[in-house]
């Protein structure tokens, strides 16, 4: 046994120990000890700062791990973690085999851990902090828990105290007396609590990741590191999940693979489809596309000894009579690159476009991902274009206008004869305009300008457009509040 | 250098041309662009399943990219447009814009923008697509000059172009011609409206047009106009709008001239 170490950390300007390990313990530390008193108590204490956010991700990662054993994994901070095992244990060889399992992995990891299996959630906590590696059986609860003390109910220290001071030290006293009392005294909060301890009633457990639609794994004796063997694997367990959703006529719009390393780490991959996949091959290309273009590459360390698909969306499939139709094997084919691109590149990366009814140039048109929007977009209806009309929207429009300099230009709402953009000058040889676009009133919060819209074209024959941010005389001012000269930009160029 | 050898080289060459035009020959049928004489030079129309590249200085990016939408509007024929950009050209002459695009007379419903960050995935994503047979054409906009992009890139996507049917067009701004395997090459600039008083209004948009290289028949330059109505080029006009109102029923001359490689 090493020197006594303890955690401290700041709580009320004062730094107290916030965890310690054994041989601080039995020195007559204790959780919320100034540190001040612990180092008079014991000189030679070695003292850490507390990291509370690399404590939850420890906790989180910690949960990531627990996936392999139920999907649904719920926190109970600050160091808890429930798991719903309700039709997972046998797969395990059994509730006392899992726990066996789960609490010599974590140790080997160098975690000091309790657990224990009971059939509310409340209570198996009480045993986790009393009687670690005890399973109780359905209606045993009362009687596994009755002799610990209070606190280990981990109820609030103001009603650990006041139970105590009542002289109710074990659950057990606490339980024989009449419920209301309790409730009248301490809340309904606390006697809610002790019902559900006592294994009369259950509070759900909130789980991390909704449960998935379709799970399949598979496990390995002897973990596998090899880009062959994970791909190989990941198209088998395609073919299983498909096959299984198959038969309820179900698709796949989003997809998971989640890789478990033989040292704890779990990295999961997502990607996603425009439309329900049913073929393995199709989910097989879309990973290997997504592992291929991953920033930080899968690394298998020592190896994977499980690897998880599942399907968290899916959608019933509508069969469709496709042969004969060819424009319908186009639009498949499409959406079926759009999966690809995006599950490479990203899915806000490809974006299909829908028109708006605003007069504002910038908001006209909104880019939307294609794989959840490209059947809206092949239908959307457009403003019909002016016959015989030259184009009055540029073809390159600017995300942000770009500012000009333009020495003179025709007052009160004429064009400007020459203006500098880029540091190169332009003269300006064909003007159309103005069009004047408001803006919405009815829809901004601060006061937007009046624009004024000109169609230019310059010696070099290259056109633009141009406006005037707010109208002379009228709209923009000094500091002093006097009319100032408007500002010149360039918004779009046109071919 | 031996007779012989020379022979053989020859013979290897003579070999290596028909193993490339019987390709071309078996895959291209033509799009009739509706300008006579570049028409004419490109021996009845813009190759399809293949490679076009058009080049142009940073400040004429849009007069470009109209010439670029304008042969992707004609090789399209109603089938889907994968435009392919990388994120800093959008910053130089602004993101490609639906209404635009639609004042040209095209389609936008028919248009899937793909917003690659870099050149390394614009190209491979273009590469996918046009191996992609429900694409009409892939338009890959690139700025300045790349390393990536040489005879090897190229290559990928020529064959790739030619096994799916679907037309390359590469707009390359700020960028100087490097060897590649393209089927023609443009170098575009604006052009000017017709002379008139400052304030008629401008025509259709017209482009400086000069075909820089063209694997199966003469270079040239010429001025193109971008019939917005007819979603076609012509021949330059001489006044700024039209006279008349173009007639609503017209057959699409793409479609007669379509088998003529």
């Amino acid at each position: 046994m090493g020197e006594p170490s303890i955690v401290v950390i700041k709580d009320n300007n004062a730094l107290v120990i916030h965890a310690l390990d054994e041989a601080a313990e039995r020195l007559g530390l204790y959780i919320g000890q100034p540190l001040a008193n612990a180092r008079a108590m014991c000189p030679d204490l070695k003292v850490f700062d507390a990291d509370v956010v690399a404590d939850a991700k420890t906790l989180s990662d910690i949960a990531d791990w627990c996936d392999r054993f139920t999907p649904l994994v719920a926190l109970d901070p600050p160091h808890g973690l429930f798991l719903d095992i309700s039709g997972c244990a046998h797969l395990f060889g059994g509730e006392a085999a899992l726990l066996q399992t789960l609490v010599r992995a974590l140790a080997r990891q160098g975690f000091a851990i309790g657990a224990a299996i009971a059939s509310t959630s409340v209570c198996a906590r009480t045993l986790t902090r009393q009687a670690t590696g005890s399973i109780v059986a359905d209606g045993g609860e009362a009687a596994a828990i009755d002799r610990f003390p209070v606190s280990a109910l981990g109820a609030d220290e103001t009603i650990t105290t006041g139970l105590r001071r009542a002289g109710l030290k074990t659950i057990g006293e606490v339980a024989s007396r009449n419920p209301s009392e309790i409730t009248a005294r301490f809340g309904a909060r606390f006697s809610t609590l002790l019902a559900h301890a006592l294994g009369q009633g259950d509070a759900p457990i909130s789980p991390r990741k909704p449960l998935p639609d379709y799970i399949v794994e598979k496990r390995f004796a002897e973990p596998i590191a090899t880009d062959t063997m994970i791909a190989m694997t990941l198209s088998r367990l395609a073919e299983t999940l498909i096959a299984s959703m198959e038969k309820q006529g179900k698709g796949a719009r989003r997809l998971e693979a989640a890789f478990f390393r033989t040292d704890g780490v779990v990295r999961a991959i997502m990607v996603e489809t425009g439309r329900p996949v049913t073929r393995s091959v199709v989910i097989d290309r879309l990973f290997r596309e997504r592992l291929d273009a991953l920033a930080d590459p899968l690394d298998p360390g020592f190896g994977f000894d499980m690897v998880r698909l599942s399907a968290s969306r899916t959608e019933i499939m509508v069969q469709e009579q496709r042969d004969l139709d060819a424009h319908v094997h186009d639009n498949d084919e499409l959406a079926a690159l759009i999966d690809r691109i995006a599950a490479r590149i990203g899915g806000k990366r490809v974006v299909v476009h829908l028109p708006q009814d605003t007069h504002i140039p910038e908001h006209a048109v909104l880019a939307a991902p294609a794989q959840h929007h490209l059947a809206a977009a092949m239908q959307a209806e457009w403003p019909v274009r002016a016959e015989s009309e030259p184009p009055l929207r540029p073809l390159r429009l600017f995300d942000k206008p770009e500012p000009v300099t333009v020495p003179f230009a025709t007052v009160p709402d004429g064009p400007p004869h020459q203006f500098t953009w880029r540091r190169a000058k332009h003269a300006v040889v064909r003007v159309e305009g103005p069009e004047r676009i408001a803006m919405e009133w009815w829809r901004q919060d601060g006061k937007q300008l009046t624009r004024d819209y000109f169609r230019i074209e310059d010696a070099e024959g290259l056109r633009f457009w141009i406006f005037r941010d707010g109208l002379y005389e009228g709209e923009v001012f000094d500091g002093d509040g006097k009319p100032a000269p408007p500002h010149w930009y360039v918004h779009g160029l046109f071919a | 250098m031996s007779g012989a050898r020379i022979s053989a080289l020859a013979t290897l060459r003579s070999q290596i041309e028909r193993i490339e035009t019987a390709e071309v020959v078996h895959h291209h049928d033509r799009v009739a662009l509706g300008h006579r004489e570049v028409d004419h030079a490109l021996k009845g129309g813009l190759a399809r399943a293949a490679i076009h590249e058009v080049f142009c200085e940073g400040r004429q990016g849009a007069a470009a990219t109209g010439f670029v939408t304008g042969l992707a509007g004609r090789v399209t024929m109603r089938r889907p447009l994968l435009w392919v950009r990388q994120d800093f050209s959008e910053l130089e002459t602004g993101a490609l814009s639906m209404s635009g695009l639609a004042e040209l007379g095209l389609d936008p419903r028919r248009v899937v923008m793909v917003r690659a960050a870099d050149v390394e995935s614009a190209l491979r994503t273009s590469a996918d697509a046009l191996a992609c047979d429900a694409l009409g054409a892939v338009v890959l906009e690139l700025w300045g000059e790349t390393r990536q992009f040489d005879l090897v890139a190229s290559r990928k996507l020529t064959l790739a172009a030619q096994s799916s049917g679907a037309t390359g067009l590469l707009l390359r701004m700020a960028a100087q011609p490097l060897p590649s395997t393209a089927e023609t090459r443009w170098m575009l600039r604006a052009a000017h409206s017709p002379p008139g008083p400052m304030w008629s209004a401008w025509g259709a948009p017209r482009f400086d047009v000069e075909l820089l290289r063209n694997r199966h028949g003469p270079c040239g330059r010429w001025i193109m106009e971008w019939k917005c109505d007819e979603c076609q080029f012509s021949e330059p006009s001489a006044y700024p709008q039209p006279v008349a109102a173009a007639p609503a029923h017209r057959s699409d001359p793409a479609v007669l001239q379509r088998r003529v490689g």
